[in-house]
């Protein structure tokens, strides 16, 4: 036996776990993944390219992704906002609103579509008066954005909660000490403290949006051009045996996506090796 | 700049962490708080900082009270066991933090910025660290770059708390040292505390002893060591053998046994006796005020240390000379050169 071979490993098992990860990973998520792009060869370049620059498609794919980037940025907001209420202060049924953020990861979205529509259609509790100040929200891309905003919140909230509660009181006690104010503190400290969270809590809740399907096709009237996401245009040409057509659309929404993801990550990952953990 | 603290009460729910401490800190001193953890140093330090709140009493400085002002305009350095550094920064960022938060009116500019943290750097002697960042660093170096950033913004006032506790006990020694000489040079008014008798005696000017919320004695380290003025402080500082005694018009019994030790002035009754182990002098036996049986011997360097069962019945342990013969099954006389009686301990 040669040298190499006859190294022991003091962790047993490394064969069986390498090749299991690699053969579950392959099935789960690699051979879907190539078989997607496969199809999608099945076209010209020229149809490829025609499918995609097809008014329909671009509208779809702007919707999509435009919200879902404008839903992620409200939530990375509001949900910096509730992480610090609930990290920071003692009150009375923080427990429970505590709870009530995982509600959008626990409900099945469909329901949380119908809810959603319902409150905000325009006989809908929310709707109504909203309608009334000249605010269409169920049915238009306003609609979308909310169901993201709904399904979104969770993530950020999430991410960045353990983070703010890890960081030590000290750090501010030593800021205010050295003359810095709350604001300076919160801007110069805490913020930059909280920003590889900050940025991760982004990207899952974009990520998150841009897939989102269930919720966002009951209260977005699904207008051609108007508020038809790309996830329902797929659907659509899939119902209709264009199946080259779909996965067309759904290359492209895999490659933005994971361009996205990638650009989010490699940001996350300069501001986290700025603060290495200790 | 002097410190004046007066019947100071602060409780944290029912427990008294200060039950109304008075104390007054010359300009310039090197100040210790030494007290078991839970005895309110570390809260004294926090009220006198502003970080922390007095449910009744006075703080003032030069004078003026401190109690009106927030941690923010009180211009306290401050110094955190755990250094508390901002880890996004870089430990040039870290000690310019003081003076780029200064309001628009008074802040320096780039230049003076950078001349004074390198200034302070160079203090420290860690100037070639200042592109790192404080993770990259060790605990010492850690606490020295904590300690020029408290220095940067001109601190009225110094406060230290606990400095050396998390470093491992080589460079706590190390960093005694160069605190003391660190001070020496900048003459700061400072206050540091500590739970480590070793590190008050070695680098303070003047030592608070506290327990259970109270100052116990105020005095310098001989003081401190050579008159302690309560049994908590015979206890608590260098290492003192402890032994219950009754004093009956000036005899003084230990079980039914009396010794031969005088007890002038003190009030007849259950008393403690503290002898240094190193005031122990060891004799033949019916020698000395105490007799008894040798156990164990180690040695610890210069000295043997003797575990010795007390014909009242007590063990003791005794540091003695290397060149005096003990084995063990001894019998031998103790004769105390130096002890204290405190009654009703």
């Amino acid at each position: 036996m040669s040298a190499f071979a006859a190294r022991r490993r003091t962790l047993p098992g490394f064969g069986l776990t390498m090749g299991l990860t690699l053969s579950w990973l392959s099935v789960i998520i690699l051979i879907p993944l190539a078989g997607l792009f496969l199809k999608s060869l099945e076209l010209s370049p020229e149809q490829f390219w025609n499918i995609l620059t097809s008014r329909r498609t671009l509208n779809a794919l702007r919707v999509s992704f435009g919200l879902a980037f404008a839903a992620a940025s409200v939530n990375l907001v509001m949900g910096s906002i509730i992480v610090w209420a609930l990290v920071r202060y003692r009150f009375p049924g923080r427990r429970l609103f505590d709870a009530i953020v995982d509600v959008p990861f626990a409900l099945p979205t469909a329901v949380a579509g119908v809810a959603l529509t319902a409150l905000f259609a325009e006989k809908g509790w929310l709707g109504a008066p909203l309608a009334a100040a000249g605010i269409k929200v169920a049915f238009t891309p306003v609609g979308i954005f909310v169901a993201m905003i709904f399904i979104g919140i969770p993530f950020v909230v999430r991410t960045v909660q353990p983070v703010l509660q890890d960081l030590d009181p000290e750090i501010e006690e030593a800021a205010g000490s050295l003359g810095a104010s709350r604001w300076q503190t919160i801007i110069r400290v805490i913020l930059p403290s909280l920003a590889p969270a900050l940025l991760t809590g982004l990207a899952l809740a974009f990520a998150r949006a841009v897939g989102e399907y269930g919720s966002v096709i009951f209260i977005a009237g699904n207008l051609p051009n108007v508020s038809e996401i790309a996830p329902l245009l797929i659907v659509i040409r899939l119902s209709e045996f264009r199946y080259a057509d779909a996965t067309a659309i759904a290359a492209v929404m895999l490659v933005v996506s994971f361009v996205i993801i990638f650009a989010v990550n490699r940001l996350q990952r300069w501001s986290q090796s700025r603060i290495p953990a200790r | 700049m002097t410190i004046e603290v007066k019947n100071l009460v602060k409780k944290f729910g029912g427990f008294s962490a200060l039950d109304g401490v008075d104390l007054k800190v010359n300009d310039g001193e090197l100040l210790a708080l030494l007290g078991p953890s839970g005895s309110g140093k570390t809260t004294l330090l926090r009220i006198i900082a502003g970080l922390d709140w007095p449910d009744a009493g006075e703080v003032s400085f030069n004078g003026e009270d401190a109690l009106a002002q927030g941690a923010r305009e009180r211009h306290v350095g401050f110094v955190f066991q755990h250094y508390a550094l901002f880890r996004h920064m870089t430990v040039f960022e870290n000690v310019a933090f003081g003076l780029r938060v200064q309001p628009r009116a008074i802040r320096k500019d780039e230049a003076t910025i950078r001349a004074r943290v390198k200034e302070l750097l160079d203090l420290v002697q860690l100037d070639w660290l200042s592109d790192r960042y404080p993770s990259q660093l060790s605990g010492g170096q850690r606490q020295r770059i904590a300690l020029a950033r408290a220095l940067a913004i001109e601190p009225r006032i110094l406060l230290l708390d606990e400095p050396f506790g998390a470093l491992d006990a080589k460079v706590r020694k190390e960093l005694r040292r160069w605190l003391r000489s660190l001070h020496h040079e900048i003459h700061v008014t400072s206050i540091f505390v500590t739970h480590d008798q070793e590190e008050a005696l070695e680098v303070a000017n003047r030592v608070v002893v506290m327990d259970k919320g109270r100052i116990e004695q105020i005095g310098s380290p001989d003081d401190v060591y050579e008159r302690p003025a309560s049994a908590f402080v015979h206890g608590f500082i260098g290492e003192s053998i402890e032994l219950p005694v009754q004093v009956e018009g000036g005899v003084v019994r230990l079980g039914d046994r009396p010794l031969a030790l005088a007890a002038d002035g003190i009030a007849s009754g259950t008393s403690k006796l503290f002898v240094r182990r190193h005031d122990m002098l060891v004799g033949p036996p019916g020698s000395g005020a105490f007799e008894g049986a040798v156990q164990h011997v180690r040695n610890f360097g210069p000295v043997q240390r003797a575990e010795v069962a007390l014909s009242g019945g007590e063990t003791i342990e005794i540091d003695a000379p290397r060149d005096k013969e003990l084995r063990p099954g001894d019998t031998i006389g103790l004769e105390p050169r130096r002890y204290r009686i405190f009654a009703g301990a």
